[in-house]
C-alpha cells in the first residue's frame, strides 16, 4: 500500500523540482540580459557561443551580470537553507539565519574595521580590492567569534529554547557595541557602515565568487546529508533522541553549517534580510511539507530564484539608480508572505 | 526472553532531588506492565531515565542484558521506542512521513526506505488499524487518531521493547479501550510493552503487572487484581478502598 503511494508522490515532486529548475534557469537568463544598459538579447547569445563583437557588453556580461547573479544564487540558496535549519532546530517559526547573533558579530567586525580604519587614517588610502578583502575578513573574523561562543554554550545546555534566549542576548550586546562605536564616530564612518548593511550582491569580483563559491557548495551539499536529523528534530528533542539522533553531535553539525553558509553571505554581500526567515515558510505553505528531505531542495532553488527576482528589481532595469538589495527583499517579499497567508488562511499553517 | 532489568536504580534531578530509589524491576516479552502513582510522583521521569533520555542517580539498567550506558543512541533506538505525552513539535508532516521516522535508527544518510523499511511501516499501519489515515496529514488528526499514530511510528521503529507514557490521556472511552486492547495485542505477540496511566479501572484488565509509585516509598509490584483486592494499590493511590473494583 505505502509503495503505491510512494510512487505517485515520487511522480509529484519530479514535475515540481523540474518547473523550479526552469523557473531558475529563465531567472538567470534575465538577470543576465536586463540592467542599467541596454544589450540586445541576441548579444548574449552570442557571447555565450563565444562570439562577441563588442567589448563593452562583453565585460559588462561577464564581469558584472554573471558573477552579480550567481551571487544572488549562492546568498539566496545559502540564507534560506540557514533559516530553514534553524527554524527546525529551535521549533520556532521566527528563527532565521541570523538568530543566534551571526550578523550581529559580522556587524562589529565591520564596524570596527570602519570606525578605527577611519580613525588610524588607514582605511581611505585603501580602495578596491584590498578594502573589499579587509571588510569580508572583518565580518568573518566577528562572526566567527560570535559562532564559536554560541558553540561552547550548546555543549553546556541541554534545552534549545535556553541556546536560542543565548544567541539573542549575545547579539544584542554585540549590536550594543556597535551603537557604541557609531555613537563616537563621524557621520560619514557611519554613512559608510550604514550601506553596509543595506546589503550588497553586485559588488562581487571573480576573485571574491571563488572564495564564496565553493565554501557554500561544500555547506549546501551537507546540508542534504543533515535532512534526516532534522526531521527527527521535527517530533521535538526527546523523541529525536529515542529515534537514536546524537542530540548534541546534530545541533553542533547544524550550528556550525549554518553559520558557514549565513557567515560566509553576510561577510561577502552584507547582512541580507527577509530571505532566511521567510524562504521556508514559503516553501512550506507553497507545497506543503515539512518533510527536509524535500524542503532542502525545494528550499535552495526558492532561495536562488527569489533572490535573483528581487535583485532585477533592484535594479531597476533601463534606469541608472539601483535600490538597496534589502529594501527590496523585504518590501516586495513581505506582500506575498502575507498573501500566502490569507490566501492558505483555512488551512491550518503549522511550521 | 528478559528485555529490560532495573537493579537498584535511583532517579531524580541533580544530587539531591531523588524522586524514588532501590528500584528493582525487570521486564519479560510478552508482558504488559502499567505504571500508576499520583501526579508529580516521578513517573514521567522513571520512563526517561529507562530510556536513557534522561541522567539517573545511581544503580543498573540492562538492556537485553546489556548496561544501557555502554550503548550508543542509535542501538538503544533498534531495541526500545517511545510514546510521549503531547503533540509532537511540528505537525507539518504526514502519517506515512510520520511513521517513516521510526525507521530512522535503520536507515541511512538520506534515510531512504529500503524493501524491509516499507514492510515494518505496512506492518504498523495494518495492526494499529489506521489503513484510513495513512494519506492525511498530522494536524488533519483527532488526539485519538493522532495517538494510534505516533504508537504505530513506534511499531515501526521494531523494537523488543516499548514504552509509553500515557497513552490513553485525551482520549475518549472507545478509544481508550481501543488503544490498550491493541498494546495488549502487541504485548501478547512478544513485545514487552511499559505504560504509565492514571487508567486504574481499564488498564487493570489489559496489565500483566503494575507497578505502582508513591512519595518517599518503595515501589509496589503486583498482579493488577491482587492488589486491588489486598487494598495496597487504593492504599498507594491514596483513595477510598470502595472506589476500585
Amino acid at each position: 500500500m505505502i509503495e503505491s503511494q510512494l510512487d505517485e508522490s515520487k511522480k509529484k515532486w519530479k514535475k515540481v523540482f523540474l518547473l523550479l529548475i526552469l523557473v531558475l534557469l529563465t531567472s538567470f537568463i534575465l538577470s543576465i540580459s536586463l540592467g542599467s544598459v541596454q544589450i540586445p538579447f541576441s548579444f548574449i547569445v552570442n557571447h555565450f557561443i563565444g562570439s562577441s563583437d563588442n567589448e563593452v557588453w562583453s565585460n559588462i556580461i561577464q564581469n558584472f551580470r554573471i558573477p552579480k547573479t550567481l551571487t544572488s544564487i549562492l546568498a539566496g540558496s545559502a540564507l534560506a537553507i540557514s533559516g530553514l535549519q534553524m527554524q527546525t532546530l529551535f521549533r520556532n517559526p521566527l528563527a532565521g539565519p541570523f538568530i543566534l547573533g551571526i550578523s550581529s558579530g559580522a556587524g562589529l567586525g565591520v564596524a570596527l574595521v570602519i570606525f578605527l580604519g577611519f580613525w588610524l587614517g588607514g582605511f581611505i588610502e585603501m580602495t578596491g580590492i584590498g578594502r573589499n578583502w579587509l571588510l569580508v575578513g572583518a565580518a568573518g573574523l566577528g562572526s566567527f567569534i560570535v559562532l564559536s561562543v554560541v558553540l561552547i554554550a550548546s555543549f553546556r545546555i541541554r534545552s534549545g529554547v535556553s541556546l536560542l534566549i543565548i544567541g539573542l542576548m549575545f547579539g544584542s550586546a554585540v549590536s550594543a557595541l556597535v551603537s557604541i562605536l557609531q555613537y563616537f564616530s563621524q557621520a560619514e564612518n557611519i554613512q559608510a557602515y550604514v550601506i553596509w548593511t543595506f546589503g550588497s550582491l553586485g559588488s562581487l569580483s571573480w576573485g571574491e565568487l571563488n572564495v564564496m563559491m565553493p565554501v557554500i557548495m561544500v555547506s549546501l551539499i551537507f546540508s542534504f546529508l543533515l535532512s534526516k536529523s532534522l526531521n527527527a528534530l521535527l517530533l521535538g528533542e526527546n523523541y529525536a533522541e529515542s529515534l537514536g539522533l546524537n542530540l548534541k553531535r546534530a545541533r553542533m553539525l547544524i550550528i556550525i553549517n549554518t553559520s558557514l553558509l549565513a557567515g560566509t553571505v553576510t561577510a561577502f554581500c552584507g547582512p541580507i534580510a527577509f530571505i532566511g526567515l521567510a524562504v521556508p515558510h514559503i516553501a512550506r505553505m507553497l507545497f506543503n511539507t515539512g518533510n527536509h528531505l524535500l524542503l532542502t531542495p525545494l528550499v535552495i532553488l526558492l532561495g536562488s530564484i527569489l533572490l535573483i527576482v528581487f535583485d532585477i528589481f533592484a535594479q531597476l532595469p533601463g534606469m541608472q539608480e539601483t535600490l538597496p538589495i534589502n529594501a527590496v527583499t523585504s518590501l516586495f517579499g513581505a506582500p506575498f508572505v502575507i498573501w500566502l497567508i490569507l490566501r492558505k488562511s483555512n488551512l491550518n499553517y503549522s511550521f | 526472553m528478559m528485555l529490560l532489568e532495573i537493579d537498584d536504580l535511583a532517579i531524580g534531578y541533580g544530587g539531591d532531588k531523588i524522586l524514588s530509589k532501590n528500584i528493582n524491576l525487570s521486564i519479560e516479552s510478552g508482558q504488559l506492565v502499567g505504571l500508576v502513582g499520583q501526579n508529580g510522583v516521578g513517573k514521567s521521569t522513571f520512563i526517561r531515565t529507562i530510556c536513557g533520555l534522561q541522567a539517573r542517580i545511581s544503580g543498573e539498567i540492562l538492556l537485553l542484558g546489556k548496561e544501557i550506558d555502554s550503548q550508543n543512541p542509535k542501538s538503544i533506538a533498534t531495541q526500545i521506542s517511545v510514546v510521549l505525552t503531547g503533540r509532537p513539535d511540528s505537525l507539518n508532516l504526514s502519517v506515512i512521513e510520520l511513521i517513516a521516522l521510526g525507521r530512522h535508527p535503520y536507515s541511512g544518510w538520506f534515510g531512504k526506505l529500503k524493501k524491509e523499511d516499507k514492510e515494518k511501516i505496512d506492518q504498523a499501519i495494518t495492526q494499529m488499524e489506521i489503513n484510513y489515515l495513512a494519506k492525511k496529514r498530522l494536524f488533519e488528526l483527532s488526539d485519538g487518531q493522532l495517538q494510534k499514530v505516533m504508537i504505530a511510528r513506534a511499531l515501526a521503529q521494531d523494537t523488543d521493547l516499548i514504552i509509553l507514557d500515557e497513552p490513553t490521556s485525551h482520549l475518549d472511552l472507545k478509544n481508550k479501550i481501543e488503544v490498550l486492547d491493541l498494546l495488549r495485542k502487541i504485548a501478547t505477540r512478544g513485545k514487552g510493552v511499559l505504560i504509565s496511566t492514571h487508567e486504574i479501572q481499564l488498564s487493570s484488565k489489559a496489565c500483566d503487572l503494575f507497578w505502582c509509585m508513591d512519595f518517599g516509598k518503595e515501589m509496589l509490584i503486583g498482579h493488577p487484581k491482587t492488589l486491588i483486592d489486598e487494598g495496597a494499590l487504593q492504599h498507594y493511590l491514596h483513595i477510598p478502598k470502595g472506589i476500585l473494583k
